[in-house]
């Protein structure tokens, strides 16, 4: 890591701000965050089939 | 308790520490899933679904497939808690060194956090897909697993993987708690067989990482009563184990093919332990005990994967009826 960029890291803590990520750390939190949001996803669609599959036929059966 | 809660402020001291240096985390989605230890989460998978067809009932295919999903994660979170307790022992073993933890890709804290939210999330999924029995079930094999295997056991007796092999044979009971809400002999029986194959699996991998044991401070039974001993112990184990194999037959829900299965691979299983009970020295000793760790993890995949291959092709039981 270059001083500026040090700097620049021990400037941004003070203020309370990110440090700066290199490409890598970067690369890595987007991968991170797509599989969260992939979960998410998946987790949605699961209780909404767990619910369905709960209902079973009554799912059908409203009292008009 | 008070080993726990230094661990807890070992935890928070590093994270503290870390905060000064890097905020954010360092780990690929690779790294948390290795944390998982994909491999037991397989072979629990696996062992779950047997427990799940060869119970008597019907799942609905959705809720089925909730089920084995939640113990899956279950036992991964199960893991993750282990890989947080053991770091230390970890990263000077090299089997274990390149793990995410060790090797300082995770922080400690993350790992917990991952693990125990883990553990939250799959019990509340399984009671809600199948029953609170079998979610129940699932906490208490997690919480052995963690903390009676883990933080107890393990660096306490050299009978550590014999009592927390439990831990790893409790999935079948839980796939059939899960369809039925119970448990019956069927699903102690392939209990019993995991439980008894557990200590001549890991000792003959213990003989040849004992070095690796022994730097760790872990009190696996080489280490503790000696080689020779072990080498009875694996022994005496397998000739348990072989007839054990074949008690789903007795039982009614192992067929034909399965009883010809169980009973050659259980017959090699002894073969293999006689093998390394014989050869205590030098090159043919290692091998010996390389060879019956290897054949180990055959003979298991292979009586279950007949198990669910039977009853998946609707082939009849030898003694259909016999003890139900």
């Amino acid at each position: 890591m270059r001083d500026k960029d040090r700097t620049d890291d021990k400037e941004r803590a003070v203020e309370g701000g990110p440090p700066r990520m290199s490409p890598d750390e970067a690369r890595r939190r987007r991968g991170r965050n797509i599989a969260i949001a992939v979960v998410l996803g998946l987790l949605v669609i699961l209780f909404y089939a767990m619910t369905i599959a709960r209902l079973g036929e009554n799912v059908m059966n409203r009292p008009m | 308790m008070a080993m726990i809660s230094d661990r807890l402020a070992e935890t928070g001291r590093r994270e503290a520490a870390g905060a000064a240096q890097v905020s954010v985390s360092g780990g690929s989605v690779g790294d948390y899933i290795a944390l998982l230890k994909p491999r037991v989460m397989s072979l629990v998978v696996f062992t779950a679904l047997v427990g799940m067809v060869i119970a008597p009932g019907h799942v609905n295919p959705v809720l089925g497939f909730a089920s084995l999903l939640a113990i899956a994660i279950g036992a991964g979170a199960s893991g993750c808690l282990n890989m947080w307790w053991d770091a230390d022992i970890d990263a000077v073993m090299t089997r274990t060194a390149r793990r995410p933890i060790p090797a300082g890709r995770i922080a400690p804290g993350e790992a917990l956090a991952f693990g125990i939210t883990l553990s939250v999330g799959s019990v509340l999924v399984l009671g809600l897909a199948s029953n609170w029995f079998a979610a129940a079930f699932l906490a208490f094999t997690i919480f052995f697993y963690a903390v009676v295997y883990t933080m107890w056991l393990k660096r306490a007796t050299p009978q550590n993987i014999v009592i927390g092999g439990a831990a790893g044979a409790f999935p079948p009971m839980i796939g059939e708690a899960a369809v039925t809400g119970h448990v019956s002999l069927d699903g102690l029986v392939l209990f019993a067989i995991i439980f008894l194959w557990t200590p001549p699996h890991f000792w003959a991998l213990a003989l040849v990482k004992a070095g690796d044991y022994a730097r760790a401070g872990v009190p696996m039974m080489p280490n503790v009563a000696g080689p020779d001993a072990t080498r009875r112990q694996i022994m005496l184990y397998t000739l348990l184990l072989a007839p054990a194999g074949l008690a789903p037959v007795a039982l009614g829900f192992g067929g034909a093919i399965y009883a010809t299965v169980a009973g050659v691979t259980g017959l090699g299983m002894v073969a293999l332990a006689w093998r390394v009970l014989r050869r205590r020295e030098g090159e043919a000793a290692v091998k010996a005990a390389q060879q019956l760790f290897a054949f180990s993890i055959l003979y298991l995949f292979l009586l279950f994967a007949t198990l669910l291959a039977e009853q998946a092709l609707g082939f009849g039981s030898l003694f259909a009826g016999w003890g139900r």
